[in-house]
């Protein structure tokens, strides 16, 4: 039981941040299709950057720090590479889902050519890390607390840094959407640019703003996916984690809390796809693992089905901001 | 047209062409850039490499050295080309309706799964092989349909953003395929250690080639290739000139005029869905039945890049049926370029998809460039082509979809003068205030 709390939560925090990523630049008018490509794209930078960290015997022993850092560099590249994307939304006004779509294409092509020409493999793997009992799986980016009592290790043991730090993000960037002058701005860019403009705001900068951040937190994410879930391979596709948490976004509501509730039930979801195995009774039913595989998609087309009525996306996104439109 | 006098930019197909024409060299030059940048900074890649490298991306198959790998390379290219005219064309007829389906991975799944199915169950031995054939290829295409109208359904009833449902439909697919043939007899165990299903020429079913692959050195090519083109030209032909392609055109334009004009918008949204699938799936079922393809059954993790690939050589064909057939052969030509580069160069297959998705990524911005043609030819009409871009997005899909006003139709193809358009735009955009 502790281990699938566990496991969901670690299921939970790729999509919950890659879900309020696209919820920022939803909000912001532009659609971010591209998620799925910014998660390979920051996976792909973060996986390269642990790599070359390993190089240094400084880090070899500071595991945590090696992931923070990968963490940071994948937010970084996320944020350059979604640029792409607002660019051509903003400036070009380009159709968004086809610029989403390039982006998406563009990400698993960078990423396996570069890894296909440095490395001569098809895939990236970051080295295990080494302990004094030989090579750890996990890369050591695991906090172990196994001396805790069941509810805390439930968040404290075989837990990442990264899932702290997911939430503090979560928390923060929900206040700043909804309590500071910044969000306000960002969200009046989503609903009616012309009026936002009237009222002076620049809404091709928010826009940049909230793509960047949306970009930001995406590749943030993908790392986080590799790095927890996918054990530490960086090829050229996240399983689709991408499109999961746009649904998620759309199930939400465009709405942190919906998104956080979302985020749960699909972690939790996808986290049985990944172990059913482990629980008594579902192995008993002695069901296919692809029946398993298959319920967190047919959930989001169900949920979707049923609260298309109350779904309420931000008005303006998916138009290019146009001046002279009223 | 009227506008013939002046200049060539003035009419719309042309402009389409050149923007194409346009998007490709933009994603021809930044793969240029990305293998001089490669050699600039690599001491194991000389700069010549980088020459190399585009220059045996663009000869396609032509760099295979001699004539007969040339041959088998132009012969394979083409059979690969089938496939992803079929998704290309299943790509734009929803793109035509106002949809975006980028569910064809799953569709041609399905077709895969379906025509295996038929044309492995069924034993020849009692069955003549020219009717399993068929069978094969409409259980195939059956299944496509089925699966294109489950996004077309959602779409029509709960006014779901089609993208993500096909998204998940694609994810379904995948696993359902691996569900259905896990363990089952069709998995061809002796030669491929369980990766991959029976050919279907062990049971005799395969499609006719009327010696057209040796003439192509040994190489798949079948006629499945003429069987796709035909198909593009009849729905060029339902598209254009029928009732029936009117309104799933008139309902991509503006979805809540077509609702005014009395069309059933969402049986046309179904519809279109579903037959987008149905092509799809064809593709997979044509390169199926080709006899000699092993069909990697495992799929549960990736979905075949054809079906992805059918949106580039939609885009680039500005979504004509006829183009696409083009589009998908110069993509696969790119590809049969990439192949070599793995073979001849210091670069790998993974260029022409770099080269692809840049395509792609000018191709969302054709708009723009189109526009750039229009006003740098016809004079300084910058109000008509702002409206314009403005106006036109194929709103992928959220409620306030029917808002935008319906501005598909460039000015210029409208009115003769300049007077007369800005009189056009003003009228839409008033009449966009009025729905708000």
């Amino acid at each position: 039981m502790i281990f699938l709390l566990q496991k969901t939560l670690i299921y939970t925090i790729p999509l919950l941040i890659v879900a309020l990523a696209g919820m920022f630049a939803e909000r912001s008018g532009i659609i971010n299709i591209a998620l799925d490509g910014i998660m390979i794209f920051g996976a792909f930078s973060g996986a390269l950057t642990a790599l070359l960290l390993r190089d240094i015997p400084f880090f070899v022993d500071h595991n945590q720090l090696t992931f923070v850092i990968a963490l940071a560099v994948a937010a970084v590249s996320g944020g350059l590479f979604s640029l792409l994307l607002a660019f051509s939304a903003i400036k070009l006004k380009a159709d968004q889902t086809i610029a989403g779509t390039a982006l998406n294409m563009l990400a698993p092509a960078i990423a396996l050519f570069f890894i296909k020409v440095f490395y001569n493999k098809d895939q990236l793997e970051m080295t295990p890390a080494l302990n004094s009992q030989g090579q750890v799986k996990d890369f050591g980016y695991s906090l172990k607390n196994g001396e805790l009592n069941d509810f805390l290790k439930i968040f404290f043991d075989k837990a990442y840094i990264s899932t702290f730090i997911a939430l503090g993000l979560f928390i923060l960037l929900s206040i700043l959407i909804y309590k500071t002058k910044t969000g306000l701005r960002l969200r009046s860019c989503g609903e009616h640019p012309q009026a936002a403009a009237s009222v002076g705001i620049n809404v091709n900068r928010m826009r940049y703003l909230g793509t960047t951040v949306s970009g930001a937190l995406a590749g943030f994410g993908g790392y986080v996916y590799i790095a927890t879930v996918a054990n530490g391979q960086a090829t050229g596709a996240v399983a689709g984690m991408g499109f999961l948490a746009l649904a998620i976004m759309i199930f939400g509501n465009w709405k942190p809390l919906g998104i956080a509730l979302g985020a749960l039930f699909f972690g939790f979801l996808k986290c049985l796809g990944g172990n059913y195995q482990r629980v008594p009774f579902l192995k008993a039913l002695n069901l296919p693992q692809y029946f398993y595989y298959i319920i967190p998609y047919v959930a989001v087309l169900l949920v979707l089905a049923f609260t298309s009525k109350r779904s309420r996306a931000p008005k303006a996104e998916g138009i290019p901001y146009d001046k002279g439109m009223r | 047209m009227k506008e013939e006098k002046k200049g060539i930019f003035a009419k719309e197909g042309v402009r389409s062409v050149i923007a194409s024409l346009i998007c490709i060299l933009g994603g021809l030059i930044v793969g240029f850039i990305v293998l001089i940048f490669l050699a600039m900074f690599n001491e194991n890649i000389p700069l010549s490499q980088a020459v190399k490298g585009i220059v045996t991306v663009l000869s396609g198959p032509f760099a295979a050295g001699n004539a007969k790998d040339v041959l088998f390379q132009l012969g394979n290219m083409l059979f690969k080309a089938t496939p992803l005219i079929m998704t290309g064309l299943s790509v734009s007829l929803a793109f035509k309706t106002g949809l975006f389906n980028i569910g064809a991975p799953g569709q041609y799944l399905m077709g895969a799964m379906g025509s295996l199915l038929v044309a492995l169950s069924i034993p020849t031995t009692v069955v003549p092989s020219v009717i399993v054939w068929i069978l094969a290829l409409l259980a195939g295409i059956a299944l496509g349909v089925l699966w294109g109208a489950i996004p077309g359904f959602f779409k029509a009833k709960f006014n779901v953003n089609e993208v993500i449902v096909c998204i998940m439909t694609n994810w379904i697919a995948a696993n359902v395929v691996s569900w259905v043939f896990d363990g089952s007899r069709f998995i061809n165990t002796p030669e491929t250690k369980m990766n991959f299903i029976f050919k279907t020429a062990q049971n005799g079913v395969a499609t006719w080639s009327f010696g057209l692959d040796k003439l192509f050195g040994g190489s798949y090519l079948d006629i499945s290739i003429f069987i796709a083109s035909l198909i593009a030209v009849a729905l060029y032909i339902v598209m254009n000139k029928t009732t029936f392609g009117y309104e799933l055109r008139a309902c991509g334009f503006n979805r809540n005029a077509s609702k005014y004009a009395g069309m059933n918008e969402k049986r046309n949204i179904i519809l279109s869905m579903a037959i987008a699938g149905g092509l799809a799936a064809c593709g997979a079922a044509l390169w199926c039945l080709n006899g000699s393809q092993d069909f990697k059954w495992n799929t549960n993790l990736v979905l075949p890049a054809d079906g992805f690939n059918g949106i580039p050589a939609a885009l680039l064909a500005s979504n004509n049926p006829i183009g696409v057939i083009f589009s998908a052969i110069f993509l696969k030509y790119l590809g049969a370029g990439g192949s070599n580069l793995s073979a001849y160069t210091s670069f790998n297959e993974y260029v022409p998809d770099l080269i692809i998705a840049v395509i792609i990524y000018f191709a969302g911005a054709s708009k723009f460039i189109k526009d750039l043609l229009k006003r740098g030819k016809i004079g300084k009409r910058r109000a008509a082509a702002a409206a314009d871009t403005a106006a036109a997005p194929p709103d992928p899909g959220g409620p306030p979809a029917g808002e935008v006003g319906d501005g598909a139709e460039p000015p210029a193809d409208e009115g003769s003068g300049e007077p007369e358009a800005d009189g056009t735009d003003g009228a839409e955009n008033a009449e966009g205030g009025d729905e708000r």
